[in-house]
């Protein structure tokens, strides 16, 4: 089981703060996850439609789109910061 | 309030006021080597009487995380004798503080770069994310990221 984590805009479009799953064996790169959230229904196609701004992190690590899942327990979607 | 441990700094996420001369005293206090103390603190601007509070939005854990790995980059850049960074969350109305970072060494030019650096560097890596409140009692737009932020950083 996988925890995913959503903040600002991504948590409101996907309507939850976090949800627990289990991710489909085929679902291995940040990019394919982006992909695959975009295939759960109308909200998530919405929340996802433009994946390449949104940022992703890997058990609080930034990632980039093109990093390995690995054995991540909680994967964390946002926008880009707005901090400082 | 929560911080992280990184030798030779202090790290807090807190959704209270801080207070900057105290944090700056708690970096001298007991000490002569220190030449230089540089105290940078971010507020929240009305925009022009449009904004009634920011709202500050965090991914708790992985702010202290990524602001303690900038600090870390920062203590092994320059000869810092003491660094502070705090970041404050929740709804902050304009005229209030909201970030705070304070760099100390025994020569100006260490102090103001590591400063200025953290800044750059906390903006483009802390999960944080602002909502604007309006004046008006509705609820704004997500804050959009800017392109200059991350030339700043890129500057590093």
């Amino acid at each position: 089981m996988t925890k995913l984590v959503y903040f600002a805009w991504v948590r409101e479009r996907v309507g939850k703060p976090d949800e627990t799953i289990d991710l489909p064996g085929s679902v291995t790169t940040v990019a394919a996850l982006l992909d695959w959230q975009k295939t759960r229904g109308e909200v998530y196609a919405h929340a996802f439609e433009h994946a390449s701004v949104i940022r992703v992190a890997l058990d609080k690590t930034h990632a980039g789109h093109d990093a390995a899942l690995g054995d991540a327990r909680e994967i964390a979607f946002f926008p880009p910061m707005t901090g400082g | 309030m929560k911080g992280r441990s990184v030798p030779g700094a202090t790290i807090r996420i807190q959704r209270d006021p801080f207070d900057v001369p105290a944090e700056t005293a708690r970096l001298t206090a007991g000490r002569a080597d220190i030449g230089g103390v540089v105290a940078f603190t971010g507020l929240c601007r009305d925009e022009g009487g449009r904004l009634r509070a920011l709202e500050l939005e965090h991914y708790p854990g992985m702010a202290e995380d990524e602001i303690a790995r900038v600090a870390q980059t920062a203590l092994a850049r320059w000869p810092l004798l003491g660094l502070t960074a705090i970041h404050r969350f929740g709804m902050i109305a304009p005229g209030e503080d909201i970030v705070l970072v304070i760099a100390a060494s025994a020569h100006r030019r260490a102090a103001f770069e590591a400063a200025d650096f953290m800044m750059d560097y906390l903006k483009t890596r802390a999960p944080f994310w602002k909502r604007e409140h309006l004046i008006d009692g509705t609820t704004g737009a997500w804050v959009e990221s800017k392109a200059e932020d991350d030339a700043a950083a890129a500057r590093w």
